[in-house]
């Protein structure tokens, strides 16, 4: 499970890390934009499963993720160009702020627009098991296993070898040097938030499936721990996001696992949650720029 | 310079909020009853709560309807419902909100971990409270002479489903999960002690949150421990997922749990995991008792199915009024006598209060998840 929460998480973030260091913004939001996408995609499936449409159960989930991805980034366009552009010049502080407001807006929306209860998954995906060397993996976790492996891959291959993602890695370390090469800095950020969110809302979609419900406020803790992921692989780093949220996603379950018997029954596994951001605590104070990150100056 | 006008409605303005404030409503007055009704209206047990308020309601519409006189003057009942979302801290101001709006009678809250700090608040204003589903032991230990409650307590619930598990279930390994709320908490400890009292092993004790969903770190420690039976203490938005969890894991123990459990919305959530799983809820089964067919009817048909605890809450009101009545009054300080003597034949049972508020003699059903839907297994009598 472990491998399934990472998994699940750790890759849709990599875009936020990276304008992290030339934007200097930390997305605060994507967390709901993911919470958006998973939304969407089961009022989708709700309404096609209740009218009894006959489509095997993941073409139906096939649909309800075609529906929440465009849902998504229109999502994460309106965000970037009515939140993030205007404040492209303000102090670092002012992005921050803005970000954690476009959270609760878009919580609150979700809520009069979905409701406060926890909206189900209907069952209509394949929920065959297979025991593995002891451990027990559904198809919905291998599902999610190869689906983030290909989109990780996929994107990587994007960045590093087209030329919209060398043009992004310019805009990333210097959006006015690489404007005077020819960039056009506001198009290829808001490409990247786009693109970003389309893949939040995959991952909104595999949350939702893996659990079988969603709610409104899902999106608070999943962007707080994928941003401690992050951190703790290395901000700016594809490789190290990967690792912190295999490693964070570890952490937690055997944390949570077995911390009952390493205190003595002091501490409970109620503190599940406590761990990512310990863990995210000891990475800022030994190690700030994270597992893998470069030890990157301040920008004259 | 400033407009004159401007200044002109903005001392208007504040001369209106200053004297709209000012001056505590008398409940009584003008031939209105307000009776409040708190439950968690919003959030994850949202469904439980508009349940609570809907077999109030449905109480005080009949009342309403029948026509309700106290000492000779026609009077009019006001049901002020407000949504406490589960949390303590909220239930507290909400408590307030109720008493400086002039109710004279409460009833909740749903949970007992809001239950038990609002009644502080209504002990000290001297109102009368009912819960219709707080079972924590701790919410009528305080000796409050105003906390009353319709449904039997954990310690008889847990001790009958600790000696179920062992002596009918069969279970001498057990693993047991609460959600570190008052209720489940409370449930889970009393459960411990009957079940370890019959001989049972507890091989693991689990923590989690009222908030949480994943539960694959704990039930994954447990599965290790080989358990023949895992108890929950806690409700149902927690128990689907753990129960669907607990398939997806391979977890083949039996899952047990209370009456938090022993809702449709349980059967929603964990979907074709929830076949199996047993969970108690104390009085009888709604069908067994007398009027209780009448009331389904009557409650399905204006509200749709019942989730857990709206022949409570519809019980609950009557036994206020039916005081009430007795005192020939709604004065809190004139019917609150007559409440505590009350001996009341309700949908959900005979209501007697004992010294301490709790309801006298009690019984407890457990029921099973059969072909997606709950079937009662067999009730177990109390002998207090």
């Amino acid at each position: 499970m472990a491998w399934c929460w990472a998994a699940c998480m750790h890759w849709w973030h990599w875009v936020t890390p990276w304008f992290t260091a030339s934007l200097e913004l930390i997305n605060f939001a994507h967390g709901e934009v993911t919470m958006v996408g998973a939304m969407v995609a089961l009022s989708v499936i709700s309404a096609l499963v209740g009218s009894g449409v006959e489509l095997p159960g993941i073409v139906i989930a096939l649909l309800g993720l075609l529906a929440a991805i465009p849902a998504c980034m229109a999502l994460g366009f309106t965000i970037e160009r009515l939140a993030y552009r205007p404040l492209r010049n303000a102090p670092r502080l002012a992005p921050l702020i803005t970000a954690i407001g476009v959270s609760i807006v878009l919580q609150n929306l979700a809520m009069l627009i979905w409701g406060r209860q926890y909206i189900t998954f209907p069952p209509i995906l394949p929920q065959g098991r297979h025991q593995l060397l002891g451990a027990t993996i559904t198809d919905i976790q291998i599902v999610i296993l190869i689906t983030s492996v290909v989109l990780m891959l996929a994107l990587t291959l994007l960045v590093k070898r087209t030329r919209l993602g060398r043009a992004m890695r310019a805009t990333a370390q210097s959006p006015q040097i690489a404007g005077l090469m020819g960039v056009n800095a506001n198009t290829v950020i808001s490409l990247t938030f786009v693109m970003g969110s389309a893949l939040a809302a995959v991952a909104g979609v595999m949350v939702s499936a893996y659990y079988g419900l969603a709610h409104y406020y899902m999106g608070f803790l999943l962007g707080l721990k994928a941003f401690s992921a992050a951190v703790l692989g290395g901000i700016g780093n594809l490789a190290g996001a990967m690792l912190g949220g295999l490693l964070l996603g570890v952490i937690e379950s055997l944390g949570a696992g077995y911390i009952g018997d390493f205190t003595g029954g002091f501490l409970g596994s109620n503190y599940q949650d406590v761990f990512a951001f310990f863990v995210l605590i000891l990475v800022l104070v030994f190690r700030p720029s994270g597992l893998l990150g470069e030890r990157v100056g301040e920008r004259a | 310079m400033k407009s004159p006008v401007l200044n002109a409605l903005l001392v208007a303005a504040m001369a209106a909020l200053a004297l709209g404030g000012c001056g505590k409503h008398d409940g009584t007055a003008s031939n209105i009853i307000k009776i409040g009704s708190v439950a968690p209206l919003t959030g994850p047990q949202a469904h439980l709560g508009k349940d609570n308020e809907n077999g109030a309601r449905l109480a005080v519409d009949e009342i309403n309807a029948a026509g309700l006189t106290l000492g000779g003057k026609k009077m009019h009942i006001d049901l002020l419902s407000e949504d406490d979302q589960a949390d303590p801290k909220t239930a507290t101001t909400v408590a307030q909100k109720l008493v400086d709006s002039g109710i004279v009678g409460v009833i909740g809250h749903l949970n007992s971990g809001s239950t038990i700090p609002a009644s502080t608040i209504y002990h000290d204003a001297g109102i009368p409270q009912i819960s219709p589903s707080a079972t924590a032991i701790a919410y009528t230990a305080q000796g409050y002479n105003t906390a009353f409650r319709v449904m039997t307590n954990d310690e008889q619930q847990g001790h009958v489903l600790g000696q179920y598990a062992v002596n009918k279930l069969g279970a001498k390994k057990i693993a047991i999960i609460d959600d570190r709320t008052a209720y489940g908490q409370g449930l889970a400890d009393e459960f411990a002690k009957a079940a370890k009292a019959a001989g049972a092993d507890i091989v693991g004790r689990e923590y989690t949150t009222d908030k949480s969903t994943d539960f694959m770190a704990i039930l994954t420690s447990i599965k290790s421990k080989a358990p023949d039976l895992v108890f929950f203490g806690g409700m149902d938005p927690q128990a689907g997922p753990m129960a669907k969890q607990m398939k997806q894991l391979g977890l083949t123990a039996q899952l047990l749990g209370g009456d938090g459990m022993q809702t449709p919305e349980f059967i929603k959530l964990a979907g074709a995991d929830a076949e199996g799983a047993i969970a108690s809820n104390p009085g009888l089964t709604l069908d067994a008792m007398p009027g209780g067919k009448a009331f389904r009817e009557k409650f399905t048909a204006r509200f749709g199915p019942i989730q857990n605890y709206a022949p409570y809450a519809y019980d609950a009101v009557y036994v206020m009024v039916e005081a009430m009545k007795r005192a020939g009054s709604s004065e809190p300080a004139k019917y609150l006598p007559e409440l505590a003597k009350t001996d009341y034949q309700g949908v959900t049972g005979k209501i007697r209060f004992d010294s301490k508020g709790d309801v006298s003699g009690g019984a407890v059903t457990l029921y099973q998840v059969k072909n997606g839907a709950w079937h009662p297994l067999e009730t177990v009598f109390s002998d207090k």
